[in-house]
């Protein structure tokens, strides 16, 4: 698998670093050229200097041949055009994009690109999710099929306390997937008894995430 | 008509003044107030100073009810990303967009988008100039490529 990533700031830095050690095959672009020298003692030739904008540079950085591209700068429209260009003039097929304001996710989204992650979005919803609640705390959006993967502590006071999971009648599709009792990890039965201290994992859809927040 | 002007150069600041003489109503949105002022005095716009990509000032700005936007700050994909905000969010009739790259110019032509890149335009225009030939219309000088 080829990813080439566009941004070598903190996020690009980090996802080159993690893609080389799982043995991907990976291309780092950076435009300024002082941080791109320091990239390049990180990484060697892995890292490309020029401007991922353009497409001379897309087409000498094998735009072509890429599996993903991964648009991770700071700035929303460059990520954006960087990830409409490999779409219609390479035929890059994943195309992901990180957005820094939430409310462009919509036109990325409309204009094609596969995949957007928006931090702002992700510590806005753990923020409100804390201060409405403090017990479920969504862990990642699976944006295919709307699901989200959601953690909630149990205390004493949580509603399922010595009750069975078969007895819970839990929203449709929705699946408690992993409980940490102490140190131990297991999965999770129908016959599983909750206990006050238990931290379970568990899939949700989206919509079902207020009921599935009401059982606990 | 009513049209909204997203950055204040010299293309940005000599369109939005064509158009308010000549009655039209228009807004500026500049992301630098002090380009503010290459309006001059006596001109009749509105202006917002704000980031022509922010949905928000986009709103504040119009952009609901708009007929035209225009995008020409210094950055093309500024350009294009607010031109696109415009025109699929937005639905405004009317979008043009300034695209200094030639290739990013021709790859959002054929997505539908209205571009014009000034240093094409420009070396065709003196080309067409000196060869004493008719100039041609926009979308000719866009597909010039070096040495065409």
């Amino acid at each position: 698998m080829y990813v080439v990533i566009v941004g070598g700031g903190k996020v690009g830095t980090y996802l080159t670093r993690r893609l080389l050690k799982e043995g991907k095959e990976v291309l780092l672009i950076e435009r300024d050229r002082s941080q791109y020298k320091s990239l390049h003692d990180q990484f060697g030739d892995a890292v490309m200097w020029g401007d991922g904008c353009e497409a001379s540079t897309q087409s000498e950085a094998g735009f072509q041949r890429a599996d993903v591209v991964a648009a991770v700068t700071g700035e929303d429209e460059d990520n954006l055009i960087v990830c409409q260009m490999a779409k219609n003039e390479f035929g890059v097929s994943r195309t992901v994009a990180r957005v820094n304001d939430p409310t462009h996710t919509w036109l990325f989204q409309k204009l094609g690109v596969t995949a957007t992650v928006s931090a702002t979005d992700v510590l806005y919803s753990l923020i409100e999710q804390e201060i409405l609640l403090g017990k479920v705390i969504p862990l990642a959006a699976v944006k295919l099929g709307n699901m989200e993967v959601v953690e909630a502590s149990l205390t004493s006071r949580s509603a399922c306390i010595g009750r069975r999971v078969r007895d819970l009648n839990l929203p449709k599709k929705t699946n408690i997937v992993w409980l940490m009792r102490g140190d131990e990890g297991t999965t999770v039965d129908g016959d599983t008894e909750f206990q006050a201290g238990d931290l379970i994992v568990a899939l949700v859809p989206v919509e079902a995430e207020a009921e599935f927040r009401s059982l606990l | 008509m009513r049209i909204l002007v997203f950055g204040c150069g010299r293309t940005g600041a000599a369109l939005a003044r064509g158009m308010a003489r000549r009655g039209h109503d228009v807004t500026v949105v500049e992301r630098d107030p002090s380009n503010l002022q290459r309006l001059g005095h006596d001109h009749n716009c509105a202006t917002i100073v704000g980031d022509g990509l922010d949905e928000a000032v986009l709103e504040q700005a119009g952009v609901e009810n708009a007929d035209a936007f225009v995008a020409c700050t210094r950055g093309d994909n500024t350009n294009l990303m607010a031109a696109q905000l415009a025109q699929i969010r937005y639905k405004v009739p009317k979008v043009c967009v300034k695209v200094n790259d030639p290739q990013r110019s021709h790859t959002f032509t054929k997505l539908g988008m209205f571009c014009i890149t000034p240093n094409l335009l420009t070396a065709g225009m003196m080309r067409d100039w000196l060869l004493e030939q008719e100039f041609l219309p926009v979308a000719e000088y866009n597909k010039l490529e070096n040495g065409d």
